[in-house]
Parts: C-alpha cells; structure tokens; sequence
C-alpha cells in the first residue's frame, strides 16, 4: 500500500511536467496547426541554455531568467518566424516533416556546442523527504507538482478570466470571425508560440534534474507528450492536463506491476485504445474531419 | 517528368543504370555499403511513396516494418535457410501485419492515423528488444550469412551491391507497374477524394487495407536486404528515427512522385557522407538543408521540378497561342 502510494506521487510528479509540454503542444495545435514533432528536444534545449549561462559566470536564478528568455527567442520566436510562418500555408504535413528535420538539428548542435555527455543539473528545489500521512515523499516531487499545478493554473487563469485569453482562443477556434471582430490574431499566435517556449523551459527546469541534461533526453519526453495530449483531447488544454497525469501515473504503475522491460508498451496500448474507441480524446470535444 | 521527350528519357533512364552498374566497380568497401544501403532504403521509401505518396495514408511505421523483414530474414539465415526463402517470409509476415494495421486507418486520418503507426513503431521495436528468445535483444543477432545467388557467392562488397541494386530494380519495375494499374488509380482516388471514389464503386476499405500491406511488404523487402548487407543487426537501427527518416525521404524527394524516394534516400544516405568533411556539423547542415528545402518547395524537389516544366509548358503553349493569334490577325 505504501508502494502504491509512493508510485502515485511519483507518477503526478512526472505526469504533471508531461502536462506542461502537452498543454503547449495542444496550444500550438490549436492555433497555427502546428504538429511539433520537435516539442520533446524543445523541452531539452532550455536546459541547456541554463547550464551555459551558468559557465558563463552567472547565478543559478540568473541562468535560469536567461534560460527562459532565451528559449522564448530561439523556440518561441524564432521558431514562429523561419519555421512555421513560411510553411503554414503550405499545410499540416510537409510543416511536421520539417519539425522532425528541427528536432534532428537541435539535437546534433547540443551535442556539438555542449556534450554528448550527460551533465548534472541543479534542482531548484532542495533534495530530502518530509513525511505526509506517514509517509516519506521527496521533496523534488512536492516541489515540481507545485510548480507545474501553479503554471498550469496561471495558463487556465489567462485564457479563460482574461481578455486576452479570450482574444486567444477566438483566434484559435476561428480566426477569420476573430479577426473581422477585431482580434490581432497573428500577435496572439504569437503569444500562444511564446507560451509553449516559456512552458517547454519551465518543464525542462523541473525535469532535467530528475534524468539529466542530456542531448538525446527529448526523445521519450516528446512522445509522452504526444501520447499525453492526445489521450486527453488533441483540442483542450484540460484535456492535456489530465492526459499528462494520466500518463504519469500509468507509466509509473506499469514500471512496478507489468513489467520493465514492457514499461513503455502500457502508454502505447492505451493510446491505439484510445484513438480507436474515442479519437477525440477522453475530454475532448469531436472535430469535424475534413472529406 | 512528364516535359521530356520519350526517347530523351529512355536514353537518360538507360545512363543512369548503366552509370549505376559500371562506376562502383572500382569503388572501396565503405562506398560500396553507402551506395548499397541507398538502394535498400530507397525500396523501403518507394513502398511508404504507396502507402502515403499514392494512397494518402500517412505512416510513421514503415521503419518497424524494415525491422521485420531484417529479423525474419536474420532468423532465417542464421538457422541455414538461404535469403531466397526468407524474402517471401518477410514479405508476407509485413504484408499481414501492414494489413492488420491498415484496419485504424479505416476508422482515423491524418495526424490520428500518423500517431496509431508511430505507437505501433515503438512497440514493435520493444518486441525486437525484449524478446531475447527470438531476437537476441539487445545483443541481436551476429554472422549473418550473405546469399549464393545463381550459385555465386556475394560474400564480397560488390556482389552484394548488384544483389541490392538488382532487387531494387525488381521492386521498382513492381511499383512501376502497379502504380499504372488499376489498383495505383485506385489509390490515388482514395488519396484524392475517398468520397468519391467510393461513389465510383471503388471498395475504399480494402485498397485502404492494401496501401498499406503493400507499402509495408516493401519495407519487409528492404529489412530482409538490409541484414545480409550489415550482417549484424539489433534493435537500435529499426527505433521511431528510422520510420522519422523514411517519412522524411519520401516527402524530400517528393510524395507521389515515382522517383521521390529514389532522390529523397539518396538525399538522406549520401548527403552526410559528402558532407562528413565537416565532421560534427553534417547532420546539422542536413537538417537546415531539409527544412530549408520545405520552406522552398513542400513537395520536395520534384516538386520544384514538376513546377518548373509545367511553367515552361504554359508558356510555350501561350508563346504558340500569342503567335497564333497575330498570325489570324495578319490573315484578316
């Protein structure tokens, strides 16, 4: 019972960083059609930055406001800018191809420019258990469910209290009546690319002190995040919410009661189930197919 | 490549085959591999070119399916069958599987459909890790003999490339014909306007099922080539990334393009090794080559290609129509 528990908390720990880097996945979805097959090297990458600011001589707490402005630049704007903005038109496809090709890049300049080595990073939040309801829980866990629920919190907050966050979901859900009424909808595409970066960064800050910085770390974390978004609903940002705990804690349970070696077979299972009975995803609403 | 005279094209077709089979005679060992695992990847790539090119299904597995074919014919060879009777093997063992996994294209499209394949990759590649009874896990499989064809031996390098660049050969003259058979219309209906095609009486759901199967039986062909050619495999080689670079072949090259895949694989396996001078940097400019390509042109570059002689055509055509028409105005 106490394993159960301890898998649990562990499982919402992990689900809630997949969350993050699903939410921002489903937003680019959402707004610009975009299938980032690069998210998982997104989540990588900031970490990475972290650590350079960090040789180069700052703080941690510096490095990592640098780290997050920097990823904002390279994979908020830079990437909306070169990448997406030119091949929008040219529809779903040839755009994910492209995000693939990004992905092969950004992981061979990490292992060029940093290490292929795995470097330690620094955790945020102090190592140690304390005890809940007898039991010992790590610190780190209580420290990224907090920061992630936090986020996800301030994002539900934004979009649906704010005017803003209106104005953003107009633009996604139907950008040519949003822009007759009056939505700057390429700023808010913007926004929402500027989002995932700052989520992407923040997860990358959570998770990179679990498993390491590592050029290749963005591979399972990607399809996670894939796996995470769809199963709760390719359209909904709480869809992606719960679809990352969801994940999280599934993962978890299968590395302790299936097997290890078939750890990563339990997500996949789930996921065909999932798009053959309910393609939609558990929380989301059905989209029109097109023909 | 429809802008070119037939003759010119049959004479440039006959070069490139000779070019082919003549140049690498005296190239060394390493050149030899690169150029054979060109031909292998490139009849992998002509079969998702059907799958996705022809038929519109998208398919992030076609790398598992490699993966099928190479194990069936590791397994085979190793225990003393000769390649000739494990090429059928794993042409129809990836034939029935694509055909099982065509069945969630029936129900889902697009991205849905390009995430049910891409999880059907990483579990096929947990079978080949994990089931070390079958597969030798991570150890894989070692000494993987290579065939007698015709009695020959093609132990050495350049034998074994003309085997790679004969079934090549043999599996595009396949493509070629069932692309210009009913059956390749009927695939592009279905990529076109599944609608009416079915509207047409065209049975949607079994040339759905069928671009697949066939797609993935050329995967299998390709797998069963690709063991002999590196006589050891494990599980690494057939992961999610090689399905990722397949898709990228086939849509650098040119989906629906018939020579697509071949330009696309020679992109993916002969680019890096011009560009290894640059050492670390090589899969760097690839990547930058390849989304700057896509930025330019999404079809691939036979698609620049196909842009560039239908734009010559209409002008030649307007060019004939603006002589045309002063030559009635002088009549009047």
């Amino acid at each position: 019972m106490s394993n159960l528990f301890d898998l649990l908390v562990a499982g919402l720990a992990t689900g809630a960083i997949y969350a993050l880097v699903a939410v921002g996945f489903t937003l680019l979805w959402q707004t610009s059609q975009t299938i980032n097959f690069a998210q998982g090297e997104f989540v990588m990458l900031p970490a990475f930055l972290m650590l350079a600011a960090m040789h180069a001589g700052a703080p941690f707490w510096l490095a990592i406001i640098l780290g997050i402005l920097m990823s904002m630049i390279l994979l908020g704007l830079a990437f909306k800018v070169l990448l997406v903005d030119p091949m929008m038109r040219h529809g779903v496809l040839p755009l994910a191809i492209a995000t693939m090709a990004l992905a092969i890049g950004i992981k061979e300049a990490v292992k060029q420019f940093f290490s292929a080595e795995a470097s330690p990073f620094p955790s945020i939040v102090p190592t140690g258990d304390i005890a809940i309801l007898g039991h010992a829980v790590s610190l780190q866990s209580i420290g990224v469910l907090v920061v992630a629920i936090l986020a996800v919190f301030g994002l539900t907050t934004l979009l649906n209290r704010t005017s803003l966050g209106h104005q953003m979901q107009a633009a996604a859900q139907n950008p040519t009546v949003a822009r007759i009424i009056g939505v700057p909808v390429e700023r808010m595409i913007l926004l929402t690319f500027l989002i995932n970066a700052f989520l992407v960064a923040l997860a990358s800050l959570l998770i990179t002190p679990i498993y390491l910085a590592k050029f290749s770390s963005g591979e399972v974390l990607g399809q996670a995040a894939f796996i995470a978004a769809i199963v709760g609903g390719f359209n909904q940002v709480r869809g992606a919410i719960a679809g990352g705990l969801l994940i999280g804690v599934l993962d978890n349970l299968a590395a302790a009661y299936v097997s290890t070696q078939y750890r990563a077979a339990v997500p996949m299972i789930f996921l065909i189930a999932v798009i053959l009975l309910r393609p939609q995803g558990l929380l989301g609403r059905a989209e029109e197919r097109t023909v | 490549m429809s802008g070119f005279a037939k003759p010119l094209k049959i004479a440039l077709g006959l070069i490139v085959i000779a070019g082919l089979i003549v140049i690498p005679m005296n190239f060394n060992r390493y050149g030899l591999f690169i150029l054979s695992q060109w031909a292998v990847m490139t009849i992998a790539a002509m079969g998702l070119n059907l799958t996705l090119g022809y038929a519109g299904q998208v398919s992030l597995a076609q790398g598992a399916f490699v993966g099928i074919g190479a194990y069936a014919a590791a397994i085979m060879t190793t225990h003393g069958w000769p390649l000739p009777a494990a090429i059928p093997v794993a042409i129809v063992l990836s034939f029935g599987v694509g055909w099982v996994l065509g069945y969630p294209a029936l129900r889902v499209q697009h991205h849905y459909l390009a995430f049910v394949t891409l999880a059907f990759s990483t579990l096929a590649f947990l079978v080949f890790r994990n089931e070390s009874w079958l597969t030798g896990g991570i150890y894989g499989i070692s000494n993987i003999p290579r065939p007698h064809i015709f009695g020959i031996a093609t132990n050495k390098p350049l034998p074994f490339y003309y085997v790679c660049l004969g079934s090549l050969a043999i599996a595009s003259l396949a493509v070629w014909w069932l692309i210009r058979s009913p059956w390749g219309r009927a695939f592009m209906a279905l990529r076109e306007n599944p609608l009416r095609a079915q509207s047409l009486g065209i049975d949607t759901r079994r040339y759905t099922l069928m671009a697949f199967a066939i797609g993935s039986a050329l995967g299998g062909v390709a797998g069963a080539l690709y063991a002999p050619l590196t006589q050891y495999i494990d599980p690494v080689p057939f992961n999610l990334s090689l399905s990722l670079d397949l898709l990228m072949m086939v849509i650098v090259g040119g989906a629906g393009f018939y020579f697509g895949p071949f330009l696309g694989a020679m992109i993916a396996v002969l680019l890096p090794e011009w560009l290894r001078f640059t050492e670390g940097y090589y899969l760097m400019l690839y990547a930058i080559a390849v989304m700057g390509l896509l930025i330019w042109s999404p079809t691939g570059i036979l698609g620049i290609l196909d842009r560039y002689l239908a734009e010559r055509r209409t002008k030649a055509a307007s060019a004939l129509r603006a002589v045309a028409k002063s030559r009635l105005e002088t009549a009047q």
